[in-house]
């Protein structure tokens, strides 16, 4: 015989009550009236935490009409793990490895932007061969982190077939990246200073049969999705941005192309060596779902190009410039930013002269991005939240932190 | 009683139409055991060839090469704990997944597998099989409002919404092609399912070329409707797992849900039945006018038992591709045994006198099996549809091509 | 072909149809009574069948029990079953209900008595060709116009519906 009483209160105690919900969706404007949910047209529901279409931990209350968004509120921290914080008890080589586990996806750009932004504290240079290693790799860590991104995405709105393909695919770099510096995910590719590992042996000609390899299954990628008929329809005017829109919420990278605004940090502030190659920045026109995922497309090929131009130019020389064991880095701050596969990750580290740094800030452009969810979906259909999450994304690794 | 027996065997009609009650009970015994080994090895295939187009290998440790996953799946089930929620309204908890599955085997009293091969030949056969199959639609609205949960409740009245829409562009391109049956010698139609193939063949065109595009056309819709009515990709968004909304049968769990399973695979097999038997000429071999003769009558009463020694082939290549290790021995002897069965089939099937008898069933079954594999293939390769998307294509697009479809059949029926 | 046990089936079928009526007025819980009115309409369907009507009976099958029965289901799964369970329940009039069936049922029997000699004899000549073709040719044939008006009408019902359900044109 079941107790119907223990039952009852253990659920209430678990889930949020009602006045917790209330104070919580106050801003919603919503009606307070008697809570028969098929009376009313007005609905709250709850979206996650554990979710398969929300890219981990995100809470998203949604407000529905029927089936109509009229307003969503994101929950976020269930993955926070106080990095930031850690970062104050760390010297700064020490915190290097903390670095990749915030975007876990693509690690290897988290890297490159916390050594860049010491460096630049540091006031040295990485010599140019580490610089044009750096780009091979973030290159590479784009195209993964663009792979993950399509097979998820497509997997959400119901194509259940690309997901292979691409980790498939995405396979082949994380070979390349384990036998550069030994791990798949969590790379900790680059040192302040340069790189500490050296290309491996066969590193080039590794890279090139690699292209030779990608290029026709990007072409597949785009076969079987750009002009199938379901996946327009459930994409074009989908989650529309204006420009204006984005600049004003600070929202960056692929979905601030497809808006229309040409801005690419490789481009507008090169950092590492991306003055020497060439390559375009595409961009979109409407600012919706599928042109962001237009403009990812054609992202993947340009870093294939950029990749092309890197490997087989590689400088000689050192690949770790001089820099002091023990690095006490002179009173100040810096911001540095690189443009990561999600938008402008930015640094921000305040010295203060000792070994460990006083704050790092880090600017995660999923966290930046996730904003702009609630603009995107109203007036969406329920189905459509979990395509602009998708098209958005985000990692709540970088979202927490 | 033994008149009684042997008196079947010499009419030349189905047991319903015979009157032979005993004989009836068998073939309704036969088609129960075909489908539910239909049903079973959909379930294999499904899960083989999904995973061999996403690039995975699918089921491998269950008995050789994943066969016996389909068994271990229903055991499972069997024995899974029967959950009901306790605010759950008992009787028609009970009697929704009843409800689906007796529909969806009831259908197949009228599925012609050849020309006497049927229980019975009843009259209005398409409006019957429609019909019953219709009735599905009451079991998925029972299951979600019996579940007594928000969300099994919205997902249920979404998948009825939808089949309801549908049916009406499958019954117009039914009609479109029950209307090509009155262009015989004799001048009227049928709606019998055995007399729509014999049309066919008195008028020696598939119904698909038939007045081609039209009966293209009216085939297409009847295809695509068919997809949306057993809620499946790229029409599934009331069961998929990535929605808000969960399905149907959120709540139903252990034999219940094998239940519905069943009635899914069974009214995927039955849609396709009347997709076969109205446009791809039923249980006629392919070519019947094209390539007639002896000689061509010979080779194509050789495929069946050549389509089983192939698969047979095909089991013993993977008998010697099996790893040489002692672990993989009762693998190895099982796929052997397997193998060895599928060509003691093909071996019998090329025997003259089983030849000739099992032409009818073998063309029937291997057509419906392409559509079968045309809803797997889909499955894996399109996006899903959202709902008010879903809607539109059945109310915006299909409906009036299908009443364009048939006001152009009957114009050209009357004229051409 | 020889019909199978038909006595036993007529009485079968039409104790099954009156008791799945009775139901259909007695349950308390609205998708019971539902349920049981499905049941009555496929026991007529049956009925149907026996009168050597399979067409009709194929269509009361899929308009009456899979259509309109599953657009009963959903308004009553989707008003507010509480709020109407909670309203007055009207079997406080039950003496003026027995009294008004008795009246009735008197009133039909009279009719029966006085006009037997009006009913046909019991062999009804069967008609040429299926069912099908006979109500084809009848709806289509000689009552040609009031097919007509009667499909204007149910296009006005449905647009109806629809302006009132939507929310904005």
């Amino acid at each position: 015989m079941i107790d119907r009483t223990m039952i009852d209160r253990t659920v209430t105690d678990r889930t949020t009550t009602d006045q917790a919900m209330t104070d919580r969706t106050s801003h919603l404007e919503l009606e307070q009236h008697d809570k028969t949910f098929l009376d009313s047209n007005e609905l709250i529901i709850n979206m996650g935490p554990q979710h398969p279409a929300t890219h981990g931990v995100l809470r998203v209350i949604l407000k529905l009409d029927g089936e109509k968004v009229l307003g969503t509120e994101c929950v976020i921290g269930y993955l926070h793990r106080g990095v930031e914080k850690i970062a104050e008890h760390r010297t700064y080589s020490m915190f290097n490895p903390y670095v990749d586990r915030m975007d876990y996806v693509a690690a290897v750009s988290n890297g490159l932007g916390y050594c860049e932004a010491v460096e630049k504290l540091l006031n040295v240079e990485a010599p140019p061969r580490a610089r044009y290693i750096r780009v091979i790799l973030t290159e590479l860590n784009r195209l993964a982190s663009h792979m993950l991104w399509l097979g998820t995405h497509a997997l959400d709105i119901g194509a259940i077939t690309p997901l292979f393909y691409t980790f498939r695919d995405r396979e082949e770099v994380l070979k390349i990246f384990e036998k550069y510096c030994g791990a798949r995910l969590t790379t900790h590719a680059f040192r302040i200073g340069g790189c500490l590992y050296e290309t491996y042996e066969g590193f080039e000609r590794e890279v090139k049969k690699f292209l030779d390899f990608v290029t026709p299954k990007i072409n597949e990628y785009e076969e079987l999705l750009t002009t199938n008929r379901i996946w327009v329809e459930r994409t074009k005017g989908v989650g529309k941005i204006s420009a204006k829109e984005c600049v004003a919420l600070g929202v960056t990278g692929p979905v601030l192309r497809a808006s229309g605004v040409k801005w690419d940090l490789r481009k507008a502030q090169p950092y590492a060596a991306y003055a020497d190659f060439d390559f375009e920045i595409p961009t979109g026109q409407n600012g919706d779902t599928y042109d962001r995922y237009l403009v990812r497309m054609q992202e993947m090929r340009q870093s294939l190009r950029i990749i092309d131009q890197a490997v087989g130019k590689i400088p000689e020389g050192p690949i770790i410039a001089k820099v002091p064991k023990v690095m006490k880095p002179a009173v100040g701050e810096i911001y540095h930013s690189i443009e990561a596969p999600k938008g402008e990750l930015g640094y921000f580290i305040v010295s203060d002269g000792s070994t460990q740094p006083y704050r790092v800030r880090v600017r995660p452009p999923s966290f930046v991005n996730l904003q702009a969810l609630d603009m995107m979906v109203r007036g969406a259909l329920v189905a459509d939240v979990i395509a602009v999450i998708g098209t958005l994304d985000i990692v709540l690794g970088e979202v927490d932190r | 009683m033994l008149d009684y027996i042997t008196s079947y065997l010499k009419s030349d009609t189905t047991p319903g139409q015979a009157g032979n009650l005993l004989w009836a009970l068998i073939y309704i015994l036969l088609i129960f055991l075909g489908l539910s080994v239909a049903v079973i090895a959909m379930n294999w295939l499904e899960r083989k060839i999904l995973a061999h187009m996403q690039v995975r290998l699918g089921p491998m440790r269950v008995g050789p090469h994943g066969l016996l996953q389909p068994i271990a799946d229903a055991l499972k089930l069997l024995i899974k704990e029967d959950i009901m929620p306790a605010a759950a309204d008992p009787w028609v908890f009970w009697m929704a997944p009843i409800l689906v599955v007796i529909t969806a085997f009831t259908v197949f009293i009228v599925v012609p597998f050849g020309p006497t091969h049927a229980v019975t030949d009843m009259n209005i056969g398409v409006l019957f099989m429609l019909g019953v199959s219709s009735l599905s639609v009451l079991g998925i609205v029972m299951a979600g409002w019996a579940s007594n949960s928000h969300y099994p409740l919205m997902g249920a009245l979404r998948s009825s919404a939808q089949m309801v829409s549908y049916e009406i562009a499958m019954g117009l391109a039914v009609v479109s092609a029950v209307l090509m049956t009155s262009l015989n010698q004799t001048g009227t139609g049928t709606l019998s399912m055995i007399g729509i193939v014999q049309a066919q063949q008195a008028q020696h065109i598939w119904f698909v070329f038939k007045f081609f595009p039209l009966g293209l056309i009216a085939f297409g819709i009847f295809a695509i409707a068919m997809v949306a009515e057993t809620n499946r990709a790229p029409f599934d968004l009331p069961e998929a797992e990535s929605e808000l909304t969960a399905g149907f049968h959120t709540e139903y769990s252990g034999f219940r849900w094998s239940l519905f399973f069943l009635a899914e695979y069974s009214a995927m097999i039955a849609v396709s039945s009347i997709a076969v038997t109205l446009w791809l000429g039923g249980w006629m071999r392919p070519f019947p006018t094209w390539l007639s003769g002896e000689t061509w009558d010979l080779v194509f009463s050789l495929i069946p038992g050549l389509t089983f020694l192939l698969l047979a082939a095909i089991a013993f290549l993977g008998v010697i591709r099996m790893p040489k290790h002692p672990y993989f021995r009762v693998q190895t002897i099982g796929l052997a045994g397997f193998g060895a069965v599928l060509g003691l089939i093909g071996l019998i099937l090329l025997l003259p006198p089983v030849r000739d008898r099992i032409q009818d069933i073998f063309w029937f079954s291997a057509k419906v099996a392409l559509s079968m594999y045309m809803y797997i293939w889909y499955r894996g390769t399109f996006p899903r549809y959202r709902f008010d998307q879903l809607m539109r294509v059945g109310w915006k697009v299909l409906l009036p091509l299908g009443i364009g479809v048939l006001i152009l059949t009957a114009m050209a029926g009357v004229w051409l | 072909m020889q019909p199978v046990a038909t006595t036993f089936f007529f009485y079968f079928l039409a104790g099954l149809t009156v008791l799945s009526g009775v139901l259909v007025i007695t349950r308390k819980n609205p998708v019971h009574s539902a349920l049981a009115l499905i049941v009555a309409l496929l026991g007529q369907a049956a009925l149907y069948l026996m009168l050597y009507a399979p067409f009709v009976a194929g269509v009361q099958i899929i308009l009456y029990a899979g259509g309109i029965m599953v657009l009963f289901l959903f308004v009553i799964m989707l008003v507010n079953i509480e709020r109407s369970q909670r309203e007055e329940q009207f079997n406080k009039q039950w003496i003026e209900g027995i009294a008004a069936a008795i009246t009735l049922g008197a009133l039909f029997v009279l009719v029966f008595a006085k006009s037997k000699s009006l009913f046909p004899d019991r062999a009804i000549p069967m008609p040429e060709g299926s069912n099908t073709q006979q109500v084809a040719v009848l709806l289509y044939g000689n009552y040609m116009f009031a097919f007509e008006i009667a499909s204007l009408l149910l296009l006005v019902a449905i647009i109806g519906a629809v302006v009132m359900a939507k929310k904005r044109i």
